[in-house]
């Protein structure tokens, strides 16, 4: 885990002590720590110069507000400035044409396909008629697996028929969606190098021919330094109009955001952030920044935990709770629900100041334990605790690969538990104790 | 499994052949003749490192070894600079020699195949199995990856065309049973090798790793110490995520090597010094090409060789 940016900045202006303004020295030391941060977190090197002489620039001579430390005050400029370069506010999809052509671009492996199946769910949702169109002509089965994606989001496929010239399915398709009237077209082409010559040469002619309103470079948001050297290529050769950056989901700081970004000057305009079709999100500039500058991200902490609790199942086990009716059975769908988020430690991670918590002080595997004993019981056992007697223990104990005193420490723990909640939700209404059920329960943090 | 040494030189080189163009050539051209290394030099050689994704951390520690070495030893040219860059990066990896996969270590020989989304698994997998096919062994595959979309079509199509059996099950289903489907026929049919490809998966994403965990257990208990080899394919072009990944999959399924893909563009895959280093984890081979035989045995002394050409 990385230090936290703050706490770095805190210990190289310590020094700083009634000052009028930022001094050259300490600046220094601050942009030393900054360019490890952004190096660390995969953005070029040569745009990490560019942006800490910026960052210099601006913050030399600034006067010392009272408000700030000097190193929240630098902080801020960091931020400010990542946040500019990022992008300013969402820029959604230019669709001019009938049909409006969308041609998707990028190396092998950036998740171009994925990425129009979810981009046409998401033009769809918007109210157009979307055609899904293979382009990809060379990958073993890469028109098949175009077709169960559009299947699956139940888009209409076209279908290639003989021709295996990625320029004739273009045409064709064109021609299709103008009789059939769907409005936006979606090319998914091949993944390529973008050395090869050949085949950029053959995304030039398609984009002649067919004139996309959209090309969107799919860049993945795990890259390194290279991510510089292929946007540049794929720009100068077919103007990008824009940026999709993928598996955000992944715990990559995403530094090629902001190199790609700095080549190619074009918005970042969706990032893939899941293995849902659903997960295409619109691209935050202040969350990607501090996401680069190993910040922690509290927005996308609660909006992960907004999205993946069930409302609904939340308010039932409230209510279960004030009917002093919580059972093993509710407490087995509650874990369910805190693992829906994912691992514990990328939630923690996004906390920020969390940077420190090291993996050992989240118990993943208490959890999974937990998880185990309660899949072994019965549904009755679980909806009736009290059935639970020695000769079942031992066979859950078997079942789960767990011992009888885990058991019956977890026995103890759904008392303790059973017993807390309903002191709680004595003052509280079950709407502010479902609320309160969102947390994570103290226990999983030792 | 012995290519000639030239080849491996030769491939690597074409495919890192902007880095050998890049680092010393940049370090010479900053260079004014008869005088000694300067800052300059050494700038540029950090910059040559940070853009081959070797990482700040290590970048800022090779060039501080090197600075040292520079005052100490006074050295004054750029050939001797170029040998001690070498034996500094060459000192930072574990394994000096090639690690090879000897398949004849157990029959059926079985490889799992771990990666996160698009590395390049199937492809990879399509080049191990026609590499052993071609030595006259006996490969099974498995279709594992049950979830991408048409994930098996494309296994199946590969399995086809360089003329091996595939083990497979329905989209959707339980992949540990096809991995225990998989070694079950090659223990059947008397086959040498099961190479079981999975399904791509971002490395903090806890089920799917528990997924992968239980995959290991139960090619275990079909047959007692395999996997013999789980292979992390890492994209060449990644960066310091490289080193998170690797741990990852280190921890969930005990990875015994890696494969380096896609070193056939601009991309140099520097990251694989620090995962060396960190875990020592020996990386197998490189792929530098769509073709079959574009898979390559990797030598870690031919690689900084290369890196400093």
């Amino acid at each position: 885990m990385f230090d936290n940016l703050q706490d770095k900045m805190d210990r190289v202006f310590k020094t700083l002590r009634g000052e009028a303004a930022l001094n050259e020295w300490h600046i220094d030391n601050a942009l030393k720590e900054i360019r490890v941060a952004l190096l660390e977190a995969d953005v070029h090197f040569k745009v990490v110069k560019e942006f800490t002489n910026r960052v210099k620039e601006k913050a030399v001579g600034e006067e010392v507000l009272t408000a700030f430390s000097p190193a929240q005050q630098v902080t801020k400029i960091v931020r400010d400035e990542l946040q500019g370069l990022l992008g300013g506010n969402e820029v959604g999809l230019a669709l001019v044409g009938s049909p409006a052509v969308i041609m998707m671009v990028g190396l092998q492996g950036s998740g171009k396909t994925t990425t129009s199946g979810k981009l046409a769910m998401h033009v769809k949702s918007r109210g157009r008629r979307p055609l899904l169109v293979p382009c990809d002509v060379y990958r073993p089965a890469a028109i098949d697996q175009l077709r169960i994606v559009a299947n699956n989001v139940k888009v209409p496929f076209f279908e290639i028929g003989e021709n295996r010239n990625p320029i004739d399915i273009a045409q064709k398709a064109l021609a299709e969606a103008k009789t059939l009237l769907y409005d936006t077209v979606i090319l998914d082409t091949a993944g390529r190098l973008h050395i090869d010559d050949e085949l950029m040469q053959e995304l030039q002619t398609i984009k002649d021919d067919v004139r996309p309103s959209e090309i969107l470079f799919v860049a993945d948001a795990m890259t390194g330094q290279d991510a510089v050297k292929s946007a540049k290529e794929f720009d100068d050769r077919l103007g990008v109009t824009g940026i999709v950056l993928t598996k955000l989901d992944g715990d990559a700081r995403g530094g090629a955001a902001l190199s790609v970004k700095s080549v190619v000057n074009r918005p970042i305009k969706f990032v893939g952030v899941g293995e849902k079709y659903a997960d295409l999100d619109v691209f935050y500039p202040d969350r990607m920044s501090q996401r680069i500058l190993g910040m922690g991200d509290v927005l996308s902490l609660i909006e992960k935990v907004e999205t993946e609790i069930d409302q609904k199942e939340a308010a039932r086990l409230a209510e279960r709770v004030a009917k002093d009716k919580f059972t093993l059975e509710d407490l087995r769908s509650q874990l369910q629900q805190v693992k829906k988020m994912g691992p514990l430690s990328s939630l923690v991670s996004m906390i920020p100041g969390a940077g420190k918590i090291s993996e050992q002080d989240i118990d993943e595997k208490a959890i999974h334990r937990m998880q185990a004993i309660l899949d072994s019981m019965t549904k009755k056992e679980r909806e009736f605790p009290q059935l639970i007697n020695g000769s079942r223990k031992k066979r859950i104990a078997k079942g789960s690969g767990t011992s009888v005193q885990e058991i019956n420490r977890l026995l103890k723990q759904y008392l303790q538990m059973k017993k807390m909640m309903r002191t709680f939700s004595k003052g509280m209404g079950a709407r502010r104790f479902g609320k309160m059920m969102k947390g994570l329960p103290p226990e999983f943090l030792h | 499994m012995t290519e000639p040494k030239k080849s491996f030189f030769d491939k690597l080189k074409r495919g890192l052949f902007m880095t050998h163009t890049e680092i010393i050539e940049k370090m010479k051209e900053s260079l004014t003749p008869d005088l000694p290394i300067d800052q300059s030099a050494i700038d540029r050689l950090e910059e040559g490192l940070l853009g081959a994704d070797v990482g700040a951390e290590l970048t800022m520690s090779l060039v501080g070894r090197l600075e040292q070495r520079v005052r100490d030893e006074r050295i004054t040219n750029m050939e001797r600079l170029t040998q001690v860059i070498r034996e500094e990066t060459r000192a930072l990896i574990p394994q000096r020699k090639a690690s090879t996969i000897e398949i004849d270590r157990a029959q059926p020989f079985v490889i799992l195949v771990v990666g996160v989304n698009g590395t390049g698994k199937t492809t990879t997998i399509a080049k191990l199995a026609a590499r052993w096919k071609n030595e006259g062994k006996s490969v099974i595959l498995g279709a594992a990856d049950t979830f991408r979309a048409a994930a098996i079509e494309q296994l199946q199509m590969w399995a086809d065309r360089v003329g091996v059996a595939l083990v497979k099950h329905k989209a959707g289903s339980d992949p540990a049973a096809v991995a225990h489907d998989a070694v079950a026929a090659a223990k059947s049919r008397n086959s040498d090798v099961v190479i079981i490809d999975t399904a791509g998966r971002l490395h903090n994403k806890s089920h799917l790793m528990q997924e992968l965990s239980k995959i290991h257990r139960v090619i275990d208990k079909e047959l007692p110490g395999a996997p013999h080899e789980t292979l992390l394919v890492i994209d060449g072009t990644t960066g310091q995520n490289g080193v998170s990944q690797a741990a990852a999959f280190l921890e969930a399924a005990k990875v015994t090597g890696m494969i380096v893909t896609k070193l056939d563009g601009t991309a140099k895959g520097g990251v694989i010094l620090s995962i060396m280093r960190q875990f020592d984890i020996p990386v197998k081979f490189v792929g530098v090409g769509e073709g079959a035989d574009d898979l390559i045995p990797f030598d870690p002394q031919d690689y900084v060789d290369t890196l400093f050409a």
